[in-house]
């Protein structure tokens, strides 16, 4: 039950996906996750719970992904979704003005709702269409600095920026850990619903 | 929302919500409407400030107990029985991913005054000061032969056909005191009345052969397990699983009339002046008030504590079971108690639920049994809400109305009820048949 600074601490940390539908949020987990990249993304549904683990110096990190399944699109997000998240990308489209101001009221929704320790990135998705581009990136970062998020351009097309913004969002969280509920219980025995080593969850 | 739909749900509470991810993993197209912004509707769990609201109007809380938000206050409070049927729909529907679950601390049962542990084993009938020295030995034998039954080995039958002698013959033959037999109907078997003393012995060797299996399955003090951050967890992550496949969310939709059509068959729901079309509809009792009618009243007290209940091993989760004869009542209490262990209540403070089926028109008297077994409370609030159960025939207008949930029942009325209206609306049975072994039955490290 390591919990400090070893060299084989592994975090469990959930992370969850926010943002206006078509921003690229899936294609964002797609691209981490498998490497992949599809024109023609489906609307999600159907798998929305991915795994991937990613190794550190001083840490491996075992991210569990949460995706939105659609929820969100008539304001009916349940807070079970972030609740103990370690780490939430909140993800806008850098051609549409419209999914920015929508990722400003994600943000005062989890300031309000979520775990006060959790980091928080904003990502500028479909950095590649900068011909199309209407959220320039001063503007973006300038509000990030305010909030006191993680600011970051990427493209799941081209895959930039995809995996240096999941390594710094490893990198972010907290490394000591209060050992936390030392009974949970497992009821299924498929990986998905273990919870075990250190888990970079929060307690609100 | 002026779509054709499958089915219409109205109503996020645990019933509905359960139903909307099985027939959306089905493959049939749902909408699923509630007319509050928060998921749960009646199964609910709220923080403090909901809390007061609901039950104090203008009040506002004390600093004193905390911040709000830690709070989540199940406004139907149960346990889920680790090897019980909730159990197997979770695993059957594989939303366990969503959720965590802690063991229950303790269970416990109220005989003359006085709250014992529930023995539910040969050796802890041994043990327990529930009962005198010859007592002690005949429940003890009377354990073993449950233990040991088989359905499938008539060796261990000892010449008995469960299926016909009834509970009172079984127990006669092993000579069982009153008070023996009461805390084994009542708070092992969780019958709700006595009527089972008459019926065949089958269905009562089965629920304490589940209450001694789900026991011995996390090796804790109760056989129940409960989800952090309480039960308002549940509705959610069936929601999630229908969102997940396809299944469409839209909370604070105002009104959700449900439209008719001349021959009384179901076409719809309207609101906010918009038709949603769908031949069936899944809804509470709330949304359909001509449909249903009044069968009982529940009474409950929720009580915030900064102290575990008395005489129960400082346990942080714990039931108590009041059973009628006790009380000279008509129907069993229940006392239901959680803590910040369970992430329902701040560091230090404890949420403690009293209810039973309502017999008269004064909760604050009818409950003080229960209530006296508290110890000082910071705060109470005291309520009586109404069970409703539907009496249209959903052949005839395709409205599948849930029944209330019921104080004094658990979760196996409510998941009864849910797969007989799965039933009803898909024509098919829902398998329950999941390999229960396969999960693990220890407690995780964290
Ligand atoms: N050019 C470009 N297109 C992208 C990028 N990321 C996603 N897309 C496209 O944008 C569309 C929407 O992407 P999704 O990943 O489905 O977006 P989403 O946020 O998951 O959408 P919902 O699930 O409907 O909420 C798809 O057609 C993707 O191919 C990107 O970085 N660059
Ligand atoms: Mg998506």
């Amino acid at each position: 039950m390591a919990t400090t600074g070893h060299s084989n601490n592994v975090i469990n940390a959930k992370l969850v996906l926010l943002g206006d539908m078509g921003t690229g949020k899936s294609s964002l987990v797609l691209r981490f996750v498998k490497g992949q990249f599809l024109d023609f993304q489906e609307s999600t549904i159907g798998a929305a719970f991915f795994s991937q683990t990613l190794a550190l110096n001083d840490a491996t990190v075992k991210f569990e992904i949460w995706d939105t399944a659609g929820q969100e699109r008539y304001h009916s997000l349940a807070p079970m979704y972030y609740r103990g998240a370690a780490a939430a990308v909140i993800v806008y489209d850098i051609t549409s003005n419209e999914s920015f101001e929508r990722a400003k009221k994600w943000v005062v929704e989890l300031q309000k709702q979520g775990n006060p320790n959790m980091v928080m990135a904003l990502a500028g998705n479909k950095a590649d269409l900068e011909d199309k581009r209407k959220v320039s990136a001063d503007d973006a970062r300038a509000y990030a600095e305010e909030n006191g998020l993680y600011f970051i351009e990427t493209s799941a097309k081209t895959a930039i920026n995809v995996n240096d913004m999941f390594y710094e969002i490893a990198r972010r969280l907290p490394r000591a850990q209060p050992v936390q509920n030392p009974t949970v219980v497992s009821l299924s025995d498929g990986s998905a619903g273990q919870r075990s080593q250190t888990s970079s969850t929060c307690c609100t | 929302m002026d779509q054709e739909y499958d089915v219409i749900v109205l109503g996020t509470g645990l019933k509905e919500c359960i139903l909307s991810g099985l027939l959306s993993v089905d493959g049939l197209k749902v909408l699923h409407m509630d007319r509050n912004d928060y998921y749960g509707g009646e199964s609910s769990s709220l923080n403090l400030v909901q809390l007061y609201k609901r039950f104090k109007g203008n009040e506002t809380p004390p600093e004193s107990l905390g911040l709000s938000k830690e709070y989540n206050v199940d406004m139907i409070p149960k346990f889920m029985m680790a090897n019980g049927t909730l159990v197997r729909v979770l695993i059957h529907a594989n939303v366990t991913k969503y959720l965590n679950f802690k063991a229950v601390d303790g269970s416990f049962v109220y005989n003359k005054g006085k709250i014992y542990k529930v023995p539910a084993t040969d050796v802890e009938a041994l043990t327990s000061t529930l009962m005198g020295l010859f007592e002690k030995r005949r429940a003890r034998k009377f354990f073993i032969y449950v233990q040991d039954y088989d359905e499938s080995d008539p060796k261990s039958h000892e010449g008995l056909d469960l299926n016909k002698v009834t509970a009172r013959e079984v127990i006669s033959k092993y000579g069982l005191d009153d008070s023996t037999v009461e805390f084994i109907g009542h708070a092992l078997a969780l019958h709700r009345d006595d009527s089972y003393l008459d019926k065949p012995a089958m269905d009562t060797i089965k629920r304490m052969k589940v209450y001694a299996e789900s026991l011995a399955r996390f090796q804790s003090g109760s056989p129940y397990i409960y989800p952090l951050y309480g039960l308002g967890e549940l509705p959610q992550a069936f929601a999630r699983l229908s969102a997940v496949y396809g299944g469409t969310y839209m909370l604070n939709k105002p009104e959700c009339k449900v439209e008719l059509n001349e021959s009384g068959k179901v076409y719809g729901v309207t609101s906010d002046g918009e038709t949603a079309r769908a031949q069936k509809i899944v809804c509470d009792p709330s949304y359909l008030p001509d449909k249903v009618k009044k069968v009982g009243r529940v009474a409950r007290a929720i009580c915030i504590l900064s102290h575990p209940i008395p005489d129960t091993n400082k346990s942080h989760s714990v039931q108590i079971i009041l059973p009628q004869n006790q009380l000279g009542r008509k129907s069993d209490m229940y006392v239901f108690c959680c803590s910040y262990a369970h992430n329902v209540a701040p560091k230090g403070k404890y949420i403690a639920i009293v209810s039973t089926e309502a017999e008269t028109d004064n909760p604050q008297v009818e409950l003080k049994p229960g209530m006296d077994l508290l110890g000082t409370v910071d705060e109470t609030f005291f309520d009586i809400y109404d069970r409703f159960e539907p009496v249209n025939n959903p052949l005839e207008d395709n409205c599948f109305v849930s029944s209330s949930y019921d104080a004094t029942t658990h979760f196996e009325s409510t998941v009864t009820d849910v797969v007989a209206m799965y039933s009803k609306i898909t024509g098919k049975e829902l398998d329950l048949t999941v390999d229960l072994s396969a999960a693990s039955a220890a407690a995780e490290q964290s």
